[in-house]
């Protein structure tokens, strides 16, 4: 059989839940012995690549760029799984949300216009920084998501748990402790 | 440095995105009609906007919310956050205190900079610049290299589990508090960090072994990734030994004389301004006195070797002393960087060593209380990519009023621009750019091992995309890394 097709995916999070992924640990190489990581952060390939059978999202989709590449992976890919709180909830980048509108704007005046000594203005270029979406969304609000790994970030032994249930080839399940957010 | 009306003059080629850096993040690459570079840019492509909303909460929280700016160090975040309550609370912490959030802090440095090393950066130089992008990975290195790769991976744990035995979780801690930490070292945890020693020295030896052997194949990419004058930033002691979590900031220069020393790092106002480019969300500090962009400066690994004259740990003073003799003043390049993570994880393991023998790391004592007394507190500490400051201003109830973050990746956004365009330029001629000399560039940026998500207080995972623009900013062409 051929090797499962794995990506991992990092949008409007901090990165905590890949680096949860890495306290995998040891348990890395046995993983890399069973599957073909073909899309993430810790990997060279720049193109969201088709037909692959896992992919775990980390974050929440913020800004233009993160609208259409979760798109584009919902498309290309078997099973999506919200990876970690802010996937699942928006948790932390959603808290911009409660400003109410025009809080994109307003994140970004703060930050490039109040403070800063030279050339204070908004970065604005098309194609190149995408522009923040009004409302900061967690990833089932704009696609259809298989599974939920919550945690902030989900410990290893809980994305261990997930991936081993994946591997097995039974539908993932988590239960008790292993649904706590936070 | 950055010019922007070349954009209009010349070809542009983008990188999109860049991989194997902590961050969101595209490269520019300006060039003229004879097919050579004039000039890169650097973008880093997202922004969450924490400055802003968390305004309006207690100041208390800040220790809970900032690490979650970043997975990779949110012990920077978590301890530079409970450093400015402290100043809120007018308190000097209980020494114990102090010890523990440092032990902490090296646990962080350990286990971030092996992340650097071993799974983003080695893959270059170890498994080679030309290697398919597809398997030149960490786990490129699992299929080549496995007994290697498994002591990269345990030594990152080794720190992870500093974090976790002291905290009680790897990533995002609520430990650290205003006024101390929640818990002490126990006795078990300290028999547990005591077996991990000898396995961390052995792995450390590895490293700086493998990496000697690097340099001396690689003395091209010394001379190229990043080697140019700049000011380097950094926490030293009184005694202007190496320093993290503590102690005064000096400036020197590129001949390694100190310009500034001992300044308060409080008043960072004084001397760090901040720059905007309209085309990256990361900002550009500089030294005020120089103004903008004159007052280029590099901050982390490198900046603290070369402004630190000595480690204070007998192991990792050996290799300093090496480690200077490379340079003429200060170490200019910054293809070092990866050789001074390797001094600091040296220093960190002895450090933790030295804090295992101190009784004090078991006191109760830890947590000083107060209400609000300044209504304006600053945190200062290092992490593992440089100088990280939290500023903080409350109204009468500890309510933020404002909120002012200057982290380490932003300080060395002016040396990244220079150091693509320095690869560029050397690499890069014409149109057909081989996806290595892609690579290449990318590994400029990775030198600086930086944190996307902590500079723009932001989201994100470095994209590789080039487009070439023509003079009058149509795409002419455009190349993406995929599978195929």
């Amino acid at each position: 059989m051929d090797r499962l097709k794995v990506a991992t995916v990092w949008l409007g999070g901090c990165s905590g839940c890949h680096m949860s992924f890495l306290d995998l640990d040891e348990f890395l190489i046995q993983f890399a012995s069973q599957v073909n990581l073909v899309y993430s952060p810790v990997v060279d390939v720049k193109e969201y690549p088709e037909h692959v059978d896992l992919c775990l999202v980390e974050g929440a989709v913020c800004n233009e760029d993160n609208l259409e590449i979760i798109h584009k992976i919902r498309k290309r890919t078997g099973v999506l799984v919200s990876f970690g709180d802010c996937a699942v909830t928006a948790n932390v980048p959603a808290i911009r949300n409660q400003l109410g509108l025009g809080n994109g704007e307003s994140v970004l005046q703060r930050a490039y216009l109040e403070g800063a000594q030279t050339n204070p203005t908004v970065p604005r270029e098309p194609g190149i920084v995408p522009a923040l979406l009004e409302r900061v969304r967690p990833v089932h609000e704009v696609v259809h998501v298989d599974f939920f790994l919550p945690g902030c970030p989900p410990p290893a032994d809980r994305i261990k748990a997930l991936l081993t249930q994946v591997l097995s080839g039974a539908k993932p399940k988590l239960e008790g402790a292993q649904l706590k957010f936070g | 440095m950055v010019k922007f009306p070349r954009r209009f003059m010349a070809k542009r080629i983008i990188i999109d995105p860049v991989t194997r850096i902590e961050g969101h993040a595209k490269i520019s690459l300006f060039m003229d009609d004879t097919g050579n570079v004039t000039d890169a840019e650097f973008h880093v492509v997202e922004f969450r906007g924490f400055e802003k909303f968390c305004e309006g909460r207690p100041f208390s929280e800040m220790p809970g919310i900032t690490p979650r700016i970043c997975g990779i160090c949110p012990v920077s975040h978590l301890l530079a956050s409970a450093k400015a309550g402290d100043a809120i609370m007018a308190v000097n912490i209980p020494p114990a205190a102090d010890k523990l959030r440092r032990m902490m802090n090296l646990g962080q440095f350990i286990q971030s900079h092996a992340l650097s090393f071993f799974h983003l950066s080695a893959p270059d130089f170890l498994l080679g610049w030309d290697t398919p992008p597809a398997t030149r990975n960490v786990f490129g290195l699992i299929a080549s290299n496995r007994e290697l790769a498994r002591a990269g991976i345990r030594l990152r744990q080794f720190g992870q589990e500093i974090i976790e035995i002291l905290g009680g979780k790897r990533i995002h801690p609520a430990w650290a508090v205003p006024g101390g930490v929640r818990s002490p070292l126990t006795e078990q945890g300290r028999s547990r960090i005591r077996t991990w020693l000898p396995e961390a020295y052995t792995t450390a030896k590895i490293a700086f072994d493998l990496f000697k052997k690097t340099l001396e194949t690689h003395t091209k990419e010394v001379q190229i990734y990043g080697n140019f004058p700049s000011l380097f930033l950094g926490l030293v002691g009184a005694d202007g030994n190496w320093e993290h979590h503590g102690g005064k900031l000096r400036f020197i220069d590129s001949s390694g004389s100190i310009i500034a020393d001992q300044l308060d790092p409080a008043k960072y106002y004084e001397y760090i301004g901040e720059a905007v480019q309209k085309s990256s969300y990361l900002k550009s500090p500089y030294y005020l006195p120089l103004g903008f962009p004159d007052g280029m400066y590099r901050v982390g690994p490198l900046a603290r070797l070369n402004v630190a004259e000595h480690m204070g740990t007998p192991k990792a003073d050996v290799e300093l002393k090496k480690f200077k003799k490379m340079g003429r003043g200060a170490v200019t390049s910054s293809f070092l960087y990866h050789y001074a993570r390797l001094i600091e994880i040296l220093a960190a393991i002895e450090r933790v060593e030295m804090y295992l023998e101190d009784a004090d790391l078991l006191s109760d004592e830890l947590r000083a209380d107060a209400g609000i007394n300044s209504l304006r507190g600053v945190g200062v500490s290092e992490a593992p990519r440089g100088t990280l400051f939290h500023d903080y201003t409350v109204d009468r109830d500890g309510l933020l009023k404002k909120v002012n973050l200057i982290v380490a990746t932003g300080q060395n956004n002016l040396a990244m621009n220079r150091t693509v365009a320095q690869i560029a330029q050397h690499y890069v001629h014409g149109e057909d750019i081989p996806e290595p000399l892609l690579n290449r560039i990318e590994h400029g940026i990775r030198c600086y091992d930086p944190c996307l998500s902590c500079s723009t207080h932001a989201v994100g995972q470095m994209p590789l995309r080039v487009q070439l623009i023509a003079p009058d900013g149509s795409v002419m062409k455009e190349i993406s890394r995929g599978l195929s």
